[in-house]
């Protein structure tokens, strides 16, 4: 292996860890915040109760998330300080504005809202929690910003002298389309995850009997928020497959395992084979125009294949391959697509059980429910993989490779002890987090906190 | 605008440790200044709320560094790689203290918090501390601004200094922090430690100054600066005698501002010092973004910092109150029986 190598896998490794907690954060201080607006409005102790309890579960996850983040700042300079001369003059201004509007949002008031029990106004109080989920999806919305700028370059000019890029329009780097749907569709990818975890969580208690009618009330905020969730991520996720198939037509052809131009193009629901250069995996069911719908929203529209994009890059950019994993592409995007499927009926099916009133005592839902939470995270997953993989062999589409971003400086031994390192670190906080949540979430919900006499919690210090 | 942002990178890295600074001096100290574990948990809480905020400003300057000056940005976290590596671990194991600490009753699971909290609080601000330093003597640096040297090169003396230094001020400022904002016992171990830590900052401090002028070559006599510096610290001593705990705050505060500014200030207009070739020196000029990215980043600042300050302020103000045994949440310890399952 080169440094190449494992500085590819460990940024690859080291980002999916880090979006396993961001969108619960993002999720789940959204819902936190929906439930803690609920007590301020009617005063109901169950509401306080249950901020308090999914609030425990929101800190535990954040504080995981924001650890595992401070190593992707670094890891920038670190491993690719070619790329980040490069790039640095467009791509470092969203990390520096996420820094300055969202960063430092979030990390005050989370303080703010933790401690700020009995000793903020209510009012004041509550405002600290939207502001932390105000934050955290402004972090999402600057990182998208900079990660779309790779996928689609916009806004830039090339310095003649230095060779290095350099903004030139910042509405351009904004209002990017992969930007503006790809952040909607992440935004959506978390409120589905949020949504789920506090589905899962309400729906083991439920099973229990425990607190049914406290509990009850959670399953139906996650059951209403992950059903458009859910259905809007799979149509906004369609659309930035169209607009990905006008910008990055590679990584939609790979997506598809389309290695010849066709028009009309049937979607393949499986195959098998389809790794290392296999021109001719085995499609299973194939549905016929799908495929040329979901990739330029017309009937009979073409999609053009990955040995065609190949030959034509060659021309453009000169000799290599261009040709992404098809494997990842393929089961990345059926992962994340077919699964989005699942969680939609099962918000439906959930939906439909709360109509009829049946579904505090539906055990084999709640069951279903229960282990369904691991999907998001298998999702979110596969999403990125779909888009990042999908981007290689480039580091910034037709700009840089990948290859040609690496830093120079470091040797692959280096490397190879960074990211044995964070394994294992990340593996044993993974074992702590993990027992954590399990902890907080299967523990008896508890009684009313101490109030005051104007019925606020009484203050106190929590670590 | 160049110049611009090289103060306020200087300014977020000063601000970083003014903040973070007694937060890492609290984690250093509580162990020592606590010996209960009720102690121990008021002495964390003392900076509960506040910490968090007070570590995104070394985010922003980081993430500032690679937005205005990537050259710099690029060779600076590519040359101190296994540092960071180390600081980073440093960072993320005292982050996830804080959070995870409490949520076991178990003495084994508190105490190796504990420890992880109190080396990571000692590993970051001297980590850190090497990094500023060889900024200024020099790293092997070539033409290409690509780093020529191994991981050992990293511990150049005076960057270990600096480190040493910065953690000293560390340790006094999160003492004069605990004198401030707790009550009883712990007030006074505080306070006791306070005082018989100033005069060894202020030697440790008199010492950087005198190296740093040596390293820049302007002679041996101290900056006029560092020489406040040294008087602040020693001030400590009177101040925390005579219950003026705020101003002692205060003087470990200037003491700190000071010792990170001139290190900034010594090192304008570089950004990275060679010490291959002085015309290989990274500088403000060779490694900065376009003017348009700047003049972006300027708006951007100008809108969001101030209003960063004022939050972050109001949080201080929310908080001012000193905290005692008497304000700690009541913790679980038991799970509940139909929980228990599996734990």
């Amino acid at each position: 292996m080169t440094n190449l190598d494992l500085a590819r896998l460990q940024f690859a490794t080291t980002t999916i860890y880090h979006f396993l907690f961001v969108p619960v954060t993002i999720g789940l201080a959204f819902l936190v915040a929906l439930l803690q607006t609920a007590w301020h409005r009617n005063g109901d102790e169950g509401h306080l109760r249950l901020t308090k309890f999914f609030g425990a579960l929101l800190v535990i996850n954040i504080a995981i998330g924001v650890v595992t983040g401070l190593v992707q700042e670094f890891q920038f300079g670190m491993n690719w300080s070619t790329y980040s001369r490069f790039v640095g003059g467009v791509f470092g201004a969203p990390l520096a504005m996420e820094g300055l509007a969202a960063f430092f949002l979030e990390s005050t008031f989370l303080g703010l809202w933790v401690f700020g029990w009995g000793r903020l106004s209510r009012r004041v109080h509550l405002a600290t929690i939207w502001a932390v989920a105000l934050g955290a999806a402004l972090s999402a919305l600057f990182i998208m910003a900079a990660n779309s700028w790779m996928q689609h370059p916009v806004g830039y000019t090339i310095d003649q002298q230095t060779g290095q890029a350099q903004l030139s329009n910042i509405w351009a780097v904004m209002t990017n389309p992969v930007f503006i749907w790809g952040y909607i569709h992440v935004i959506l990818a978390a409120l589905v995850t949020g949504s789920m975890v506090m589905l899962a969580v309400s729906a083991w208690h439920l099973r229990r009997r425990s607190e049914t009618p406290v509990f009850h009330r959670t399953a139906v905020l996650s059951l209403v928020v992950l059903a458009p969730s859910a259905l809007f991520a799979i149509m906004v996720g369609s659309h930035l497959g169209v607009i990905e198939t006008t910008y990055q037509p590679m990584k939609i052809a790979a997506a598809e395992a389309q290695w010849t131009t066709c028009q009309p193009c049937s979607f393949s629901v499986f195959q098998i084979g389809g790794g290392n250069r296999d021109e001719t995996p085995t499609k299973i069911i194939a549905i016929p125009h799908l495929l040329s719908v979901l990739a330029t929203d017309s009937w009979n529209g073409q999609v053009v294949g990955m040995n065609e994009l190949n030959a034509q890059y060659q021309q453009q950019y000169g000799p290599g391959d261009y040709v992404p994993n098809v494997f990842i592409q393929y089961w990345g995007m059926r992962v994340m697509a077919y699964g989005g499927t699942l969680l939609l009926l099962l918000a439906v099916v959930g939906l439909w059980l709360l109509w009829r009133k049946r579904l505090d005592a539906a055990g084999w839902f709640l069951r279903i429910a229960i282990w369904a939470a691991a999907l998001p995270f298998l999702m979110n997953t596969a999403g990125w993989l779909l888009t990042e993989s999908g981007r290689q062999p480039w580091i910034v589409q037709g700009l840089q490779k990948t290859k040609d971003g690496v830093s120079p400086s470091v040797g692959v031994t280096t490397v190879a002890i960074s990211l044995g390192v964070f394994v294992l670190l990340y593996a044993v906080l993974g074992v702590v987090d993990g027992a954590l949540m399990f902890r907080y979430g299967r523990r008896q919900l508890d009684p009313v906190p101490p109030l005051d006499e104007q019925g606020d919690p009484v203050p106190a210090m929590t670590y | 605008m160049q110049t611009l942002w090289f103060i306020l990178i200087a300014l977020f890295f000063t601000g970083f440790f003014v903040l973070e600074g007694f937060d890492f001096g609290v984690g250093i100290l509580h162990m020592i200044v606590g010996r209960t574990d009720d102690e121990r948990r008021v002495v964390i809480n003392t900076i509960g709320p506040l910490w968090d905020g007070n570590e995104v400003w070394l985010i922003v300057a980081g993430a500032a560094m690679f937005a205005a000056f990537p050259g710099w940005y690029a060779t600076m976290f590519s040359s101190l790689y296994l540092a960071l590596v180390l600081l980073l671990v440093s960072l993320i194991l005292r982050g996830v203290s804080f959070e995870y600490r409490g949520r076991r009753a178990g003495v084994r699971w508190r105490r190796t918090w504990d420890w992880l909290l109190t080396v990571g609080s000692v590993l970051a601000p001297l980590l850190i501390g090497v990094a500023l330093g060889d900024l200024l003597v020099g790293l092997p640096i070539d033409s290409a601004q690509e780093y020529t040297g191994s991981f050992w090169n990293l511990l150049t003396p005076y960057g270990v200094f600096t480190g040493l230094t910065l953690v000293t001020i560390c340790v006094l400022h999160g003492a004069t922090f605990i004198t401030l904002k707790t009550t009883g016992e712990i007030r006074d171990r505080a306070a006791a430690l306070a005082r018989r830590a100033a005069p060894v900052t202020a030697v440790v401090i008199l010492v950087f100054a005198t190296w740093t002028q040596l390293t820049i070559n302007k002679g041996v006599v101290p900056s006029l600066v560092s020489v406040g510096a040294v008087l602040a610290v020693l001030a400590v001593i009177w101040l925390i005698r005579e219950g003026h705990e705020g101003s002692a705050f205060a003087m470990t505060t200037i003491a700190m501002a000071t010792t990170v500014l001139t290190i900034f200030a010594d090192l304008y207009p570089r950004v990275m010092v060679s010490s291959t070739n002085p015309d290989y020196n990274l500088t403000v000029a060779n490694t900065a973004a376009g003017p348009y990215a700047l003049k972006v980043m300027t708006v951007v600042a100008v809108v969001f910092f101030p209003l960063v300050l004022v939050y972050q302020g109001w949080t201080y103000y929310v908080f001012r109150r000193r905290i005692s045994a008497a304000d700690l949440e009541e913790q679980h310890h038991a799970p509940a029986a139909t929980a228990a399952a599996g734990d």
